[in-house]
């Protein structure tokens, strides 16, 4: 016997708002009990004070610095990489052989997975360039995690920019870089900052890669060429090892405020750009 | 004509683009030259089918290991593929724009959340409930399952949602005039339509559960064994390096740097693979 299309549209219907409600529970119940359990342990103390005890007890001061100065390096050095990636294939050539080679590369490391980077971080920055264990070698290792995503989302945001704006350009006798620089890249500037806020998140986030080519140590970094542990390590070490559940819950809970917050703070941004778009 | 000027920038631009290809060959040379050394001493049959891992005795077989990336990735993709496809078909189809605009960034805050909280939620609330209702130790292939199901969704959702909202309007048009039911016209017309888009779709979040680390780490229980039902304890190639990259070194360092080539070529594979269907279309 064959179902109805009527009762085959009920089932398809209900199957697929059950999968959505799921997903929207789970994101849900993810984020609340992170929260509700962690935000209690946030204090002025958690914030300012360096770990002590391995972490049982003090606050997390130093993953904080040590977090926001690898995502730093990370931003600085792959932002103009990605940019000007984008600015290429979209401004200077059509599709060629060159363009699809640059685009396999990127796409291709897009999809390593963060232990490989890790990996190449490990034998490339620590061991052949002598940098050891620090916060230069694991920034440096991330910048080459999120180009992909600064590429693409760039290279996005450009081609949108209508073909117009260039023209006109031309046309009042700018040179090619003069457009670019003063008409293209300003129209293209929330789509390139959504990447970079993006590649921030990926960054705060990011464990496998750091822990190998950053190192876990606990004390305040002095420079960039010393080892930290970033706060999504400390809350994975915290965690594993059954150090202090309070103090992991309260690193899991401030990752968790920071990637709401990049995440919101993004979506306020795009809508802002759409009104004044209008 | 061209200034000067104008040829000196495309040139500079050119070898910007082209540090995404350096890039990608110094990882490749540098993983390979740290990784072939043990390959080439063990032999790679004995490395890549070899049972036994045991570094202090210096025997290194990864096949456990395999086993157990291949069966936690296709568990994900059980647990992940339908709802996501589901998901996506929410958010091309059924949502109302108003629920779309929640959806959507929600899907994407859970790209966002990091793979060790993932992991530590699995371990609350997943590891335990498969302990208690199915047995065995709950770290196992089926807590990894969930758990690389649910992280997966982000990948598949997001480029499925793309593949069929860039079908042409018409379709949708037409079969809705023929009398189609709206099930009818997604199941028999713009599924089959973006199939190359969800196929790339759902090879790339293979991709991403293979390549997963921290979150399976605390869920999969890395016993280094052939796993006999779900409920087995595994461990992967990422979390054998993972685990022991800490405090490896020698030959066993090197030997984590081959599992890495592996891994590296399993996922290359599914990328090329992924890339070509994606351009095909």
């Amino acid at each position: 016997m064959r179902i109805n299309a009527k009762t085959s549209e009920k089932i398809a219907k209900c199957l697929i708002w059950t999968a959505a409600l799921l997903v929207i529970a789970i994101l849900f119940s993810i984020i609340a009990h992170i929260l509700i359990k962690g935000i209690p342990m946030i204090s002025w103390q958690f914030l300012t004070d360096i770990p002590r005890d391995m972490g049982r007890s003090g606050g997390i001061s130093s993953s904080i610095v040590g977090t926001l100065i690898v995502t730093a390096v990370a931003v600085i050095v792959a932002t103009p990489f990605g940019i000007g990636t984008a600015i290429y294939l979209t401004e200077y050539t059509r599709e060629s052989r060159v363009t699809r080679i640059i685009r396999f590369s990127a796409e291709s490391l897009a999809g390593i997975p963060s232990i490989v980077y890790g990996l190449f971080g490990f034998i490339f920055f620590v061991i052949y360039l002598k940098m050891g264990w620090s916060i230069l070698s694991g920034g440096l290792t991330m910048a080459i995690m999120i180009l992909p995503t600064i590429i693409r989302t760039s290279e996005e945001a450009i081609r949108t920019v209508p073909q117009l704006y260039r023209e006109v350009g031309f046309s009042l006798g700018l040179t090619k870089w003069q457009t670019i620089t003063r008409t293209v890249l300003p129209s293209a500037l929330p789509g390139i900052v959504n990447g970079v806020i993006l590649s921030i998140g990926r960054c705060v986030a990011e464990t496998a890669a750091v822990i190998l080519t950053a190192g876990s140590a606990l004390r305040m970094p002095t420079s960039i060429f010393s080892p930290t542990r970033t706060m999504a390590v400390h809350f994975y070490i915290l965690a594993r090892e059954g150090i202090s559940m309070d103090n992991a819950y309260g690193t899991a809970a401030l990752l968790i405020i920071l990637i709401l917050l990049l995440n919101v703070g993004f979506n306020m941004l795009v809508n802002r750009f759409i009104a004044k778009g209008r | 004509m061209k200034s000067f000027k104008e040829k000196l920038s495309e040139r500079v631009f050119l070898l910007i683009a082209l540090s995404t290809l350096s890039v990608l060959a110094l990882i490749t040379v540098f993983i390979f030259i740290k990784g072939i050394p043990i390959i080439a001493k063990v032999g790679i049959i004995n490395f890549v089918f070899g049972m036994k891992w045991a570094p202090s005795q210096g025997a290194y077989g990864i096949f456990p290991m395999i086993v157990g990336s291949v069966s936690v990735t296709i568990g994900a993709a059980i647990v992940g593929v339908p709802i996501a496809i589901c998901c996506s078909i929410f958010l091309a189809e059924y949502a109302p724009a108003k629920l779309r605009n929640i959806f959507r960034p929600a899907i994407q805050l859970l790209a966002a959340i990091p793979s060790v909280v993932y992991g530590f939620w699995g371990v609350l609330f997943v590891v335990p409930m498969i302990r208690n209702y199915l047995g065995g130790p709950g770290l196992s292939i089926l807590a990894g399952s969930i758990i690389l199901g649910i992280m997966i969704l982000p990948t598949i959702i997001s480029i499925t949602e793309v593949s069929l909202l860039a079908l042409p309007r018409h379709y949708k048009d037409g079969a809705l005039a023929l009398g189609l039911t709206q099930w009818q016209t997604i199941h028999s017309l713009l599924l089959p339509a973006a199939k190359s888009g969800i196929v790339a779709a759902v090879i790339l979040g293979l991709g991403r559960a293979i390549g997963e680390t921290m979150a399976v780490i605390m869920v999969l229980g890395n016993a280094v064994a052939l796993p006999e039902s779900v409920l087995d304890p595994v461990r992967t190639l990422t979390t054998n390096i993972g685990i022991e990259m800490g405090y490896a070194s020698g030959e066993h360092q090197q030997a984590l740097f081959a599992t890495g080539i592996v891994l590296f070529v399993i996922i290359m594979i599914l990328n090329a693979t992924a890339q070509y269907i994606t351009r095909k279309r």
